[in-house]
């Protein structure tokens, strides 16, 4: 079932559904034909949703990867990972609701699953603290890691996060440090790591799950150094210029393509993965296996060479100032003619 | 080398103009030379002021010694950036500013006799924030150490990854961790010294995986900004929050050194892991 008008621009779709509900109604209680008209108006439909997420600003984007429908980390469990075995704490402070770990499989093959999570209803998503992680949360991943380690299994991350949570517990437990000691055992971990952003790629809360051999984004995710209302906030003094920052920061999967920081778009269901969640699901648990195997069939020393380089390589520096000026233009280039209206994202797949 | 001369510069700029300044410590007006002549320390109250990676990387090292890495690096701009004013030009206004292509020094040196890779960060040059030159310039310290058998000293001080250079800045984190790796595999040794501010994406990376972790007095560290912790929390942050005091008393950093002492701390320590 379609949501209702959450986003200013889904409105129309919306009013165009009300309309075939109105006709199928009236079809079904009275005489004649109406198959023809219904038919029409759910072409035009799909026509129209398809134009308007064809010509989506990096700002929408941002806004569809947080669509109070979206699908979230347990929802995909829920759909895809069997014998789902859920372990929970860090074993010093506490179970952080936020960042779910866990033995299942994918496939028929057996994993270790990282998820952040942000939570359904109101109740659960201030136990989540809304994607937030705390260092408690980055503490049991790593420990959920290192059992993975142990027994060769693929770890899965699964990242969706605003960004590790800002308070005064999380300061007094080191969010700092537990995010770089991830980042640091990441790097050396002994056995296979595949990540997918599924919603929102928020910053060092992000990182702090997402260093390993093959990184996917759903196609309406974001992943970003800072959120485009806290750039705004910095750069220009007011969040309100959030919808500027997110075109300037290159958010969008289409330009971490580009900047070599993703492997690879995963298609959305038309109009977005909310619209239709088990779609979603079954395209993202395929993406997945993949990576799974073939990471696996990698002999151990070369994936972790190759890890290592991939994280190594990523930096613009230059010692020559020419080369400094041929660079910066062809970047302005790129700029210019990958996203006139910053919203040239890839049209989906259906 | 000509870095004597950088010093006096930069110096000028760290240090309020004028004979005297205001201490921001103990609101006491002190004689700037005073200042200067004693490691950047108030004489009344011993405020410690921020010192430029030049100046910091001239109190540590023995007199001549430091032989700079990768001085010639500078930032692309990635994502053609702008906000007030294009990341290019920006660039070039900071080095105009600061004297420096970006905001870290890293290099050879020898504290007290003993060799050693050494780096700091500039808090001049855009407040200390890590994009490519500092990732990578850091990256090359740690391989150079791991490459070299020497024990790593970083001095970091920083507001985080650069923003101007977007998700490229934030995977400097995990290339400069992922060095680390490599070098506590080869059995280096890392001290990461930490001073005002040290925060956010430096903070969330290298600067908290030394083997051994110091901080001088009252800086201010930790992963957000207090401003925006204050803005979650809707109350009241507890007094000292964020400071050295504050971390040493919750179990992150090993000692609070001042900076007076800073050389002797890092011989002795560098005497007990070095190899
Ligand atoms: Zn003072």
């Amino acid at each position: 079932m379609a949501p209702g008008p959450i986003l200013e621009f889904e409105k129309p779709f919306a009013a165009l559904e009300e309309e075939i509900q109105g006709l199928e109604k009236v079809q079904a209680e009275q005489p004649g034909d109406l198959s023809a008209e219904v038919a029409a108006l759910r072409r035009t439909l799909v026509e129209m949703i398809r134009k308007t997420y064809g010509g989506l600003t990096p700002w929408n984007l941002v806004q569809v990867s947080r669509h109070p429908q979206r699908p979230l980390a347990r929802d995909y469990i829920d759909y895809f990972v069997s014998d789902f075995k859920e372990l929970h704490g860090d074993r010093y402070f506490g179970d952080d609701a936020a960042m779910v770990t866990g033995f299942g499989k994918i496939g028929g093959e057996k994993i270790m699953l990282i998820a952040e999570h942000k939570g359904r209803d109101t109740k659960e998503r201030v136990a989540c603290h809304f994607g937030c992680p705390h260092p408690e949360g980055y503490r049991k991943a790593l420990r959920a890691m290192r059992l993975a380690e142990k027994y060769a299994l693929p770890v899965v991350t699964l990242i969706d996060t605003p960004g590790a949570f800002p308070g005064i517990g999380a300061e007094e437990r080191g969010q700092a440090q537990a995010i770089a000691i991830n980042l640091m055992e990441m790097a050396r971990l002994r056995t296979p790591i595949v990540s997918v952003v599924i919603g929102e790629g928020g910053s060092g809360g992000a990182l702090g799950i997402g260093v390993g051999d093959r990184m996917g984004i759903l196609q309406y995710a974001y992943y970003s150094v800072i959120s485009p209302e806290g750039c705004a906030a910095i750069l220009w003094k007011t969040a309100k210029l959030a919808e500027a920052a997110a075109a300037s920061l290159r958010l969008t999967p289409q330009h971490l393509l580009e900047l070599g920081i993703v492997d690879e778009i995963i298609p959305e269901p038309l109009g977005g993965a909310h619209r239709n969640p088990r779609d979603m699901a079954t395209t993202l648990e395929r993406k997945l296996v993949g990576f799974v195997r073939q990471a696996k069939r990698m002999p151990l020393e070369k994936l972790l060479a190759r890890r290592y380089e991939r994280i190594r390589s990523v930096g613009k520096v230059v010692s020559d100032p020419a080369a400094l000026v041929a660079l910066n233009a062809a970047a302005a280039a790129e700029k210019a003619e990958a996203a006139p209206a910053n919203g040239n994202l890839p049209l989906d797949a259906n | 080398m000509a870095k004597t001369t950088v010093h006096a510069a930069t110096q000028e700029k760290r240090v309020p103009e004028g004979l005297w300044l205001r201490c921001p410590g103990c609101e006491n007006m002190i004689y700037r030379k005073q200042v200067e002549e004693s490691f950047g320390l108030c004489p009344d109250c011993q405020h410690h002021f921020r010192l430029t990676a030049r100046r910091r990387i001239a109190l540590l090292a023995d007199e001549g010694s430091f032989e700079e890495m990768l001085a010639d690096l500078r930032s692309a701009d990635p994502l053609n950036f702008t906000d007030r004013k294009p990341y290019a030009e920006r660039l070039v206004e900071e080095q105009k500013k600061t004297g420096m292509l970006d905001a870290a020094v890293v290099g050879k040196a020898f504290i007290k006799g003993r060799p050693l890779i050494l780096g700091a960060l500039d808090p001049d040059f855009i407040m200390g924030s890590m994009g490519s030159v500092v990732g990578e310039k850091v990256t090359g310290a740690i391989e150079k150490a791991a490459e070299t058998h020497l024990p790593l000293v970083i001095v970091s001080t920083s507001g985080g990854a650069r923003m101007m250079e977007g998700i490229i800045s934030l995977m400097q984190m995990a290339k400069t961790s992922a060095a680390l790796a490599r070098l506590d595999d080869a059995g280096g040794l890392f001290i990461s010294v930490l001073v005002n501010p040290c925060t956010a994406g430096v903070a969330a990376s290298f600067a908290f995986l030394g083997d051994i972790i110091i901080a001088e007095p009252k800086a201010l560290i930790g992963f957000a900004g207090p401003r925006v912790i204050f803005q979650t929390m809707k109350r009241e942050l507890p007094e000292g929050f964020q400071t050295s005091e504050f971390l040493l008393e919750h179990g992150f950093l090993d000692m609070i050194v001042e900076r007076p002492n800073l050389r002797s701390e890092l011989a002795a320590l560098i005497d007990y892991c070095g190899k």
